[in-house]
């Protein structure tokens, strides 16, 4: 069976080896997308696969992607949710992958929520 | 769900909503019999026969079970559009599996999808759960085990772009195929 190559992992390990590992809490941003059966529906999946590939083109080291359920809003599928650190999170909607690149460069990246694809502000348990 | 590897993300969140620690996603296509097999295997909190058949109603389900909403309904009907079935085994506190058999050339059979994206948004969104993957097409298989991945990182992420951009080159390659000019170490 074709897998991973160790040598290959034990480069990256070398590499990673000391950075701060943002699981620990060493975030400044955590950005949430809903992967309920409705956001997956919705294209949920391309709006994550988008923002893996600017954090990655970005060498961006403190911004922590993650996904959650269903949020109850499933018309406004696909929508992510962007919390700064010691800021209230902001939920976005009717989410593409052109809205999550904005929203990266102006909110993620910027500090600025981008105010008119933001839904609501407020909190929710991840996970 | 336009293709099966969004199933196959739905399907996997219902078992990590479910409380799994470990889950096991094998495709398996045989050409010869015009077959192709999905199983989800999980380790989570099961059902009971009553549950079971709720969650295969897409009409029945309750919001105190919304977590495992229409994701069943909907990959029964993708399999039965495709001249197959699906079949849930379940036990309480053993965990579940789901066995979606699709006819691999039926016209109605939805495509595959990108097999790699769903694996990635799964590792993204449960860097705490472990993951089995196999993908086989006439006995050449592309797999990975996130169990031993981890062994290997030595505490470095898994959700590292690195590890996901290896993943991505994985189950980018044709089943089977590792990737080396030379053809490799085939443990098949």
């Amino acid at each position: 069976m074709a897998k991973l190559r160790i040598e290959d992992l034990k480069r990256i390990q070398e590499e990673v080896k000391g950075t701060v590992n943002l699981r620990d809490g060493h975030y400044r941003v955590k950005v949430t997308v809903h992967m309920g059966t409705c956001g997956i529906a919705a294209g949920a999946r391309p709006v994550m696969s988008t923002l893996l590939r600017l954090i990655s083109e970005g060498g961006v080291q403190d911004v922590i992607l993650t996904s959650s359920g269903c949020a109850g809003l499933c018309s406004h599928e696909p929508m992510m949710t962007v919390e700064v650190q010691e800021q209230a999170p902001v939920k976005y909607t009717r989410l593409d992958a052109q809205k999550a690149e904005r929203i990266f460069a102006g909110h993620v990246m910027g500090g600025k929520p981008v105010a008119e694809l933001a839904f609501a502000e407020g909190s929710e348990t991840t996970g | 769900m336009e293709d099966l590897s969004l199933h196959i993300l739905d399907i996997v969140e219902n078992a990590t909503a479910a409380g799994a620690t470990l889950v096991e996603i094998r495709i398996e296509e045989r050409s010869a019999e015009d077959r192709l097999e999905l199983r989800v295997r999980d380790n989570g909190r099961g059902m009971d026969e009553a549950m079971v058949e709720r969650v295969r109603d897409p009409f029945v389900t309750t919001r105190t079970t919304r977590r495992v909403g229409m994701g069943i309904p909907l990959l029964e009907q993708s399999a039965r559009e495709a001249g197959g079935s699906l079949e849930i085994r379940s036990t309480p506190g053993r965990g579940t599996e789901v066995r979606a058999l699709f006819r691999a050339g039926h016209i109605d059979r939805r495509p595959l999808g990108d097999l790699a994206e769903t694996m990635i948004a799964l590792l993204l969104g449960h860097p705490e759960t472990d993951f089995v993957f196999e993908h086989a097409v006439d006995g050449r298989a592309t797999g990975f085990d996130t169990r031993e991945i981890r062994e290997h990182l030595q505490g470095a992420p898994l959700t590292d772009p690195a590890v996901l951009g290896l993943i991505r080159e994985l189950l980018g390659r044709p089943p089977g195929a590792d990737g080396e000019a030379d053809g490799g170490e085939d443990d098949g």
